[in-house]
């Protein structure tokens, strides 16, 4: 059996790069083409910026003081890695499993990581859920709901999980949790990020994403009062999405494994520096905000009448513009998207979203400030 | 070779949603059931939701895998209380489009699939008869967007254990690549074009057309070749990333096959062949990692219809 060298870590993740093709109006109909489906890699249009040009003054959070223009955080000791929250996203689980097994490339100094299986009846039937999922199941309702014996399987599991790494919003909550997805939109590696004022949270994704240039990973916000949803995740004081796609669900691919794990490996290295009392100066982090959740055209039984676009497809963080096609019917007409202004969309056509009335999301490109950091 | 006549094709049956998570054949057949499709020119077309209960819940099967339940001795095999839901489904689209093997069977049985393998288009054939053959050509010739090829299942017709085997002739047409649970338009669009071109082969096949003969490749099916796994059956690999993707492109000895998490490489020995069902998701339960074939020429006659 051939030993190979190590891949370089830049390597896998560009190997999940593409050059942009002109799009727009471009119909793809060769078959080299129609092969070639994965990244596109992003390009940043500093002229099409909708951000904050001069960045705020942070605000204190809890546990945080303001030393001149850098906070000064607790340590981030307790760390956990969740894999399995959706049990066919197979990445995670795959990563997660070989870590509870051999720990090794997970440890750190200064900090106590834990790989942990969040959802294994799930992971063991290779389902996203068995009841109900358990990533939206962290609400405080659920949370504080007493009895159970009755309850979803998933409701029961989250109380659990947040015994272990919680309580939610508690001092004794985790410091840091990763929550590992994967998904079938062409969104390459994406960081999800529950709150702008979570300047640790921020000066990580910052770091991972020079630390990986010029492989590219971005950063998703979601604090839409009404699209947010409780995750797993939330339960620690810094809770980080960590999303790679495509990949079907119930399908292991060897570049996208090896691109979340690169990932991971850049977090930590990130969390042991921040540990040592390494400081980090203030940034600024391009984040795409989560704006509104578009859902397919339905008939009066709420049946699909038509399909993400070919135009649409894929082309996840590319601009989407007024008139641009958005919908095609089963008939081949064309629906354009008809939002006021130009927005970039993503988690397009994710597989488990159809049951959730979603196509895609659309969200704007906005510019965050962090301040410095150095633990206190 | 030798003209051939051929009896003209009267019943066609368009099949969808066998595995009730493979999108595209339950979209196309709902709208042909939607738009009423029963008829085009000189024979009828029934379009069949095959696994109307895993379509519900979005899943490949209920019970049992739908699409290996037609073997002879599972459609004669006694139905009791505890028989699972697909062999009794097996056998009545057995009794409705069958019955396989006799005279009252549709002409042509054509089911829809898609795989998460990059396999772009496919025709699946249990035997390679000269109208399959004619079909796959004249399919061939028009689509261009995607790659299409035939695969061929050497078994005894007894044997054959998938849908398609129950029409006179049969055919699945397997499109890929494609997430479980997702539509795609570019997939459903050439999909939709294949059925279109299966129905328009046979409208003027059946109005006397000669068409000419010639040749055309297949891919036979040697051989499953499994993940690695450890002593309690996980698997400890993932299929290399320069197999991925690269359905039927030759596999010499020496070419990597799988990635360890580890980060060691295993690599392909023995005879070259072609991979294809490269990394699809329902097969990791079925211990298959990718299949192997071998290529083969076929040629064939012109044909056309009996004229009485």
């Amino acid at each position: 059996m051939g030993q190979s060298e190590p891949r370089s870590q830049v390597s896998s993740l560009l190997s999940l790069t593409r050059q942009q093709q002109p799009r727009r109006g471009v119909l793809r109909k060769d078959a080299a083409a129609f092969k070639q489906r994965g990244w596109k890699l992003f390009h940043c249009r500093v002229s099409s910026f909708v951000g904050v040009h001069t960045p705020p003054r942070p605000s204190v959070l809890p546990g945080m003081s303001l030393h001149g223009s850098t906070a000064r955080l607790s340590e981030a000791r307790r760390v956990a890695i969740f894999g399995g929250t959706h049990g066919n996203e197979m990445s995670g689980v795959a990563l997660v499993n070989l870590w509870i097994k051999n720990g090794a490339d997970i440890q750190r100094r200064g900090a106590d990581i834990k790989p942990f299986i969040t959802n294994p009846r799930a992971v063991e039937k290779c389902v996203r859920y068995v009841d109900t999922d358990l990533n939206r199941a962290f609400t405080h309702e659920n949370l504080s709901a007493s009895g159970g014996d009755e309850f979803p399987y998933e409701v029961r599991r989250a109380q659990e999980i947040n015994r272990m790494f919680g309580p939610k919003g508690s001092p004794e909550a985790y410091d840091v949790i990763f929550d590992l997805h994967n998904t079938t939109s062409n969104m390459g590696c994406t960081l999800i990020l529950e709150s702008s004022k979570d300047h640790f949270n921020l000066q990580m994704m910052n770091y991972i994403k020079k630390a990986i240039s010029p492989a590219s990973c971005l950063v998703l916000l979601n604090e839409h009062p009404l699209l947010k949803y409780s995750t797993s995740r939330s339960v620690a004081k810094h809770p980080v999405g960590l999303e790679v796609g495509p990949q079907p669900q119930g399908v292991l691919r060897s570049n996208i494994f090896e691109a979340m794990r690169v990932i991971l490996k850049h977090a930590l290295d990130f969390i042991e520096l921040f540990n040592e009392g390494m400081e980090f100066p203030p940034c600024t982090v391009e984040v795409f905000r989560v704006s509104e959740r578009i859902d397919y055209p339905r008939d009066a039984n709420g049946n699909i009448i038509a399909m993400v676009h070919p135009n649409l497809q894929d082309c996840d963080w590319e601009p989407l513009n007024p008139g641009d096609p958005m919908f095609q019917t089963f008939d081949g007409k064309t629906i354009p998207y008809q939002g006021s202004c130009t927005v970039y969309p993503t988690f397009i056509n994710e597989a488990a979203y159809y049951e959730k009335q979603q196509a895609f999301v659309t969200t704007r490109r906005e510019t965050l400030a962090a301040s410095g950091i150095r633990k206190a | 070779m030798e003209h051939v006549s051929l009896a003209p094709l009267s019943r066609v049956a368009i099949c969808g949603g066998t595995h009730g998570n493979e999108m595209t054949g339950v979209y196309i057949v709902r709208e042909m059931q939607r738009k009423k499709v029963s008829a085009a020119g000189s024979f009828s077309v029934t379009p069949v939701l095959t696994n109307p209960r895993a379509v519900d819940v979005c899943r490949r099967y209920t019970d049992k895998d739908l699409n290996r339940c037609f073997t002879d001795a599972l459609l004669s095999s006694p139905v009791t209380d505890s028989t699972p839901y697909e062999l009794k489904r097996a056998q009545e689209l057995n009794a409705q489009l069958g019955p396989k093997g006799g005279k009252e069977a549709v002409d042509l049985l054509v089911d829809l699939h898609n795989t998460t393998a990059n396999m772009g288009l496919c025709l699946i054939f249990y035997s390679l008869d000269w109208l399959t053959l004619h079909l796959l050509k004249y399919i061939q010739n028009k689509i261009s967007s995607v790659p299409v090829r035939a695969i061929q299942l050497d078994i005894p017709l007894s044997d054959a254990y998938s849908l398609e085997a129950v029409g006179k002739h049969g055919f699945a047409i397997e499109v890929g690549p494609q997430p479980h649970g997702v539509l795609r338009a570019d997939i459903f669009n050439v999909a939709k074009k294949a059925v279109d071109l299966t129905l328009e082969f046979i409208q003027e096949f059946n109005a006397g057309r000669t068409f000419e003969g010639g040749e055309v490749e297949a891919f036979t099916l040697v051989k499953s070749i499994d993940y690695p796994r450890d002593s309690s059956g996980e698997i400890t690999a993932a299929i290399h990333p320069e197999l991925q993707d690269n359905d039927f492109k030759l596999l010499r000895p020496g070419d990597p096959l799988f990635l360890s998490f580890s980060g060691e490489t295993l690599i392909h020995e023995g005879e070259e062949l072609y991979p294809f069902f490269i990394n699809e998701c329902a097969y990791y339960e079925k211990k298959v990692a990718f299949q192997l074939a071998r290529k083969t020429t076929y040629s064939f006659p012109s044909v056309s219809v009996e004229k009485d």
